[in-house]
């Protein structure tokens, strides 16, 4: 079949990447993993172009003893012990959990451990501090399908922000997103929140792509205002469908040759890339589920989707995640209806919540929102764990970011992504005491030296300082 | 819950009459006063006549006061949020909503928010449901570094909201100043200069004008004109500003009425302060003040108080490099009066300030950091805003200050917690709003029977 034939671009491509991803994996951990992944266009640069060049940082055996432990996945243990080594977790449990030997041991009494926190919907790099408009990076404003941009290629990695997200956030991993100006803004990318002279140094290895797509207000706003389509949502509507019939087309052609947009869109069509959708009225979702099944894709998540509530079932039933600020509100037309509780009206449906940020200051508190967010429930009379609303900030994020499966909990083989934190994180009067991204300590708040400063921040006022 | 039905009618009908006053008394509960004071544990605070008469441990309930037993909850004074839009807009991107700067408007500094503050705009009832019970509203500056004059208020469910019309000018200095005044902070500095001079003369003028007789100017309608348009022809072709924002700021002029001067590089504050030396009368409040920790020592001797955002700490602008989450705390250890607010994202609204002064309470544990104690930091929402506002009798609990209460589940700091009753000058009111119809509409998804709009 001649999709075949394309299918040999960009589908090999994410292939590859996985392959990278696990050998990558492998020759970092020092471990001698069968070369069953390696494919044949893994080291064909074309077919994965701007590969992560990530590698994790050296780490040592290290036992957290003593802490409280919430696993990501809905799993609290007192007094637990975590074991990682080698980057990635080796085991999880109770204090009965023995200690290898040579393992460095951290006292973790009266604290507590979480998986990494993870931001699925950022615009560090893109929209970088300090906001100047030389650094306006993050939408592609001058069409309103742009499936052919990547936010990579936006991504400034001397962004302060990064910096402060692992601090006071614990963020190990994140998605950058392009804004939403677009009805398709392009494709998003998942980094390691580690310091890197290039973006292609924080890649997330393994981490699939995602295309961002926006309902509603913004992109009919942009365009609408230049006198040209769309201007309404019927508008947004009608160019997303012909611009997915495009696709179709494009990929039942014969040889059809490079085409960016196109292929991001294939992406999509193949279940290859995921969508994470700028949407936040109820009725709107809605009617992109249903476009969703009229082309034969699937949503990752809605973001912004501050009238999930409304339809907390019906999300549910489609297995989408709904990325959600714990208590924003009415600063647009389609804001207006946000209430506090959207978030545990969703988990009580038995949908998947994610807490994001969008912001480069809420980056910094996503484990106090989503406490916010589990209180406004609890009040409500939901039961809601503080185990599962950790996984509102870990494990949801992670699975709708499609990197699920090498983050976002604590158990082993996965990523030793973690936070030790100097007290409750859902509490307002903790903070990250250390954070490891793959086994590496990158942070530690008792000690001034790990402490990243970005290069634009040498030499000014304030360099090094406690932020 | 019957009480809860009642408030539920009442915010319906949005207060015809003033609610009334009721008498007090909270027993039991954690008290926080709010001036800087730890909180005290089983305490009572008495409210009588719509005031305070008592807050503390071992405070008799005098006879006839109904009791309210407040075991395991806690009572504080409302919160004060300063620098605020509360009531100046339904939907921010929805302009005909949105009151809050006036791009195309002729005028500047005689903005007045007063009459456009409107009580029923769901932010108020949302702040209010926060535990937030007095603020000042101020415009944003539109077309000149004159945003215009601000004004306190209470939350209270009534059409009375306006405490203090007119409390305070508001000027942007600064970068976003700077470009209002065309450019550049030279031209910012020589607006806000020929400004107040224009002023000066204005007031100079009218001064005179007392003592000259000038019933005879007449204008060509026949009715008496402001006699500080004649007789100053040679100033004509100096004029900046109109007569109306001229006149405006005579009284920030005199010292009869706060400047507020948003500024936040180090350089920028202490350019701010030395205004003082060419225009000793100026009651001056900077808010901002992000680079305030590296020149906290001028501030503090300066006695200008400060109102600045707790949580900044990224370099978000050429005039923010410095910023730290240290800087509140450093600022107040170095004796300056600061209040927190300012708001820098869409998520950060008036009733999340407890949660704001919650971190720099909890940075006090991260080696490097200063932060502030949990007095000081519920002081920084409350007492001290009040009293850098002018209104010392509100944001704490003390005798005869306002009978703002709120009753909270928990610690007020803690992001878990929420008001579960407010009173402002002694009435209770309703916390009610569109979000808890939304919430309860929603709280169930069965439409067997019929849609939710038939659930209210």
């Amino acid at each position: 079949m001649d999709r075949h034939n394309w299918k040999g671009g960009p589908a090999a491509a994410f292939t590859s990447i996985i392959a990278l991803a696990l050998t990558g994996c492998a020759a970092a951990s020092g471990a001698t993993g069968p070369e069953t992944t390696a494919a044949p266009a893994a080291s064909d640069a074309s077919s994965e172009p701007y590969a992560s060049t990530y590698e994790r940082y050296p780490g040592v055996p290290t036992a957290l003893v003593g802490a409280t432990i919430y696993d990501g996945a809905g799993g609290r243990i007192e007094n637990g012990v975590v074991l990682f080594a080698n980057g990635e977790v080796v085991g999880v449990g109770d204090s009965n959990l023995a200690i290898p030997e040579g393992y460095l041991e951290i006292d973790g009494t009266g604290r507590f451990v979480t998986p990494g926190i993870i931001d699925i919907h950022s615009h560090l790099g893109d929209y970088p501090s300090p906001s100047v408009p030389a650094h306006s990076d993050g939408n592609e404003a001058t069409s309103p399908t742009t499936p052919e941009v990547w936010a990579e290629h936006s991504v400034w990695p001397q962004d302060p922000g990064f910096s402060r997200a692992l601090a006071n956030g614990g963020i190990t991993s994140l998605q950058i997103l392009p804004g939403s100006a677009n009805l398709m803004g392009g494709r998003s990318v998942t980094l390691k929140n580690v310091p890197s002279r290039t973006v292609q140094g924080m890649k997330f290895p393994g981490a699939p792509y995602s295309m961002k797509m926006a309902c509603g207000e913004n992109p009919k706003r942009v365009y609408g205002g230049r006198g040209r389509m769309p201007s309404t949502r019927m508008g947004n509507f009608a160019v997303n469908r012909e611009t997915w019939m495009e696709a179709q087309a494009w990929m039942e052609r014969d040889n059809p040759g490079r085409d960016l947009a196109m292929e991001t869109l294939a992406g999509v069509l193949d279940g290859e890339i995921g969508i994470q959708n700028h949407c936040y009225r109820a009725d709107e979702m809605a009617l992109v589920l249903d476009m969703a099944d009229e082309f034969g894709y699937q949503v990752s998540a809605f973001h912004h989707a501050v009238e999930a509530y409304k339809i907390a079932d019906i999300l549910a039933e489609h297995d989408v995640c709904a990325a959600v600020w714990a208590d924003w509100y009415g600063f647009k037309m389609e804001a207006y209806d946000a209430i506090p509780e959207n978030a545990a009206l969703l988990h009580n449906a038995g949908a998947c919540v994610v807490i994001h940020s969008d912001d480069e200051n809420g980056i910094q508190r996503l484990n106090q929102e989503a406490a916010k967010a589990q209180a406004d429930g609890i009040r409500m009379g939901f039961d809601i764990s503080d185990a599962d609303v950790i996984g509102w900030i870990t494990l949801n994020a992670a699975r709708a970011m499609g990197i699920d499966e090498m983050t976002g909990s604590l158990e082993a083989g996965k990523m030793a992504d973690i936070v030790l934190w100097n007290g409750d994180p859902l509490s307002v009067y903790s903070r990250p005491e250390m954070v490891w991204i793959d086994g590496a300590l990158m942070y530690d708040m008792n000690n001034p030296l790990m402490r990243p400063v970005s290069d634009f921040e040498l030499g000014q006022p304030g360099e090094g300082d406690v932020k | 819950m019957k009480r809860l039905l009642t408030f539920a009618a009442s915010a319906i009908a949005l207060a015809a009459s003033p609610l009334a006053a009721q008498d007090i008394a909270i027993t039991g509960a954690t008290v926080a006063t709010g001036d800087g004071s730890d909180p005290i544990e089983n305490a009572t605070v008495v409210v009588r006549g719509g005031r305070v008469i008592a807050a503390g441990a071992g405070v008799q309930v005098p006879a006839g006061v109904p009791v309210l037993d407040g075991t395991g909850a806690w009572v504080t004074p409302g919160i004060f949020a300063s620098i605020t839009n509360i009531g100046l807009e339904d939907v921010a991107a929805v302009s005909s909503s949105n009151d809050i700067d006036a791009d195309d408007s002729p005028f500047s500094a005689a903005l007045d928010v007063a009459p456009a503050i409107n009580p029923q705009a769901q932010d108020f009832s949302y702040s209010r449901a926060g535990g937030v019970t007095r603020a000042s509203v101020t415009p944003g500056a539109g077309s000149s570094i004159f945003a215009g004059q601000g004004a306190v208020i209470d939350l209270g469910a009534d059409f009375d909201a306006v405490r203090e019309a007119r409390a305070f000018q508001m000027v942007e200095m600064g970068e976003r100043g700077a470009r209002l005044a065309g450019g550049s902070r030279t031209s910012s500095h020589a607006l806000l200069r020929n400004a107040l001079r224009e002023a000066a003369d204005l007031d100079e003028v009218g001064r005179l004008r007392t003592v000259t007789d000038n019933g005879r100017v007449r204008s060509g309608d026949d009715l008496s004109i402001d006699p500080r348009l004649a007789g100053r022809a040679e100033r004509e072709g100096d004029v900046l500003l109109s007569r109306f924002d001229a006149a405006a700021l005579v009284p920030a002029l005199r010292g009869e009425q706060q400047l507020y001067i948003r500024v936040e590089r180090a350089s920028d504050i202490l350019a701010a302060i030395a205004l003082r030396e060419e225009f000793p009368s100026l009651d001056m409040v900077i808010v901002g003040a992000t680079e305030g920790w590296m020149v906290a020592d001028q501030i503090a001797a300066s006695g200008i108080p400060v109102i600045a955002a707790a949580l900044r700490d990224l370099p978000a602008s050429f005039e923010q490099l410095a910023a730290t989450q240290s800087n509140v705390g450093r600022l107040v250890d170095a004796g300056v009066t600061v209040a927190i607010a300012q708001y820098d994202s869409s998520g950060e609204h008036p009733r999340n300030l407890p949660q704001m002064a919650g971190n720099l309470v909890s940075i006090n544990n991260v080696p490097g950091h200063t932060g502030l104690t949990w007095g000081e930091a519920f002081a920084a929402i409350t007492s001290v805003p009040a009293r850098i506002a002018g209104h010392a009798n509100e944001g704490v609990l003390r005798n005869g200050a306002h009978g703002d209460l709120v009753l909270w589940d928990g610690d007020p700091l803690e992001v878990s917690s929420a008001p579960i009753r407010v009173w402002i000058d002694g009435v209770e009111q309703p916390l009610e709003n569109h979000q808890t119809r939304l919430r309860e509409r929603y709280r169930t998804l069965d439409e067997s029977q019929l849609p939710p709009a038939y659930r209210r």
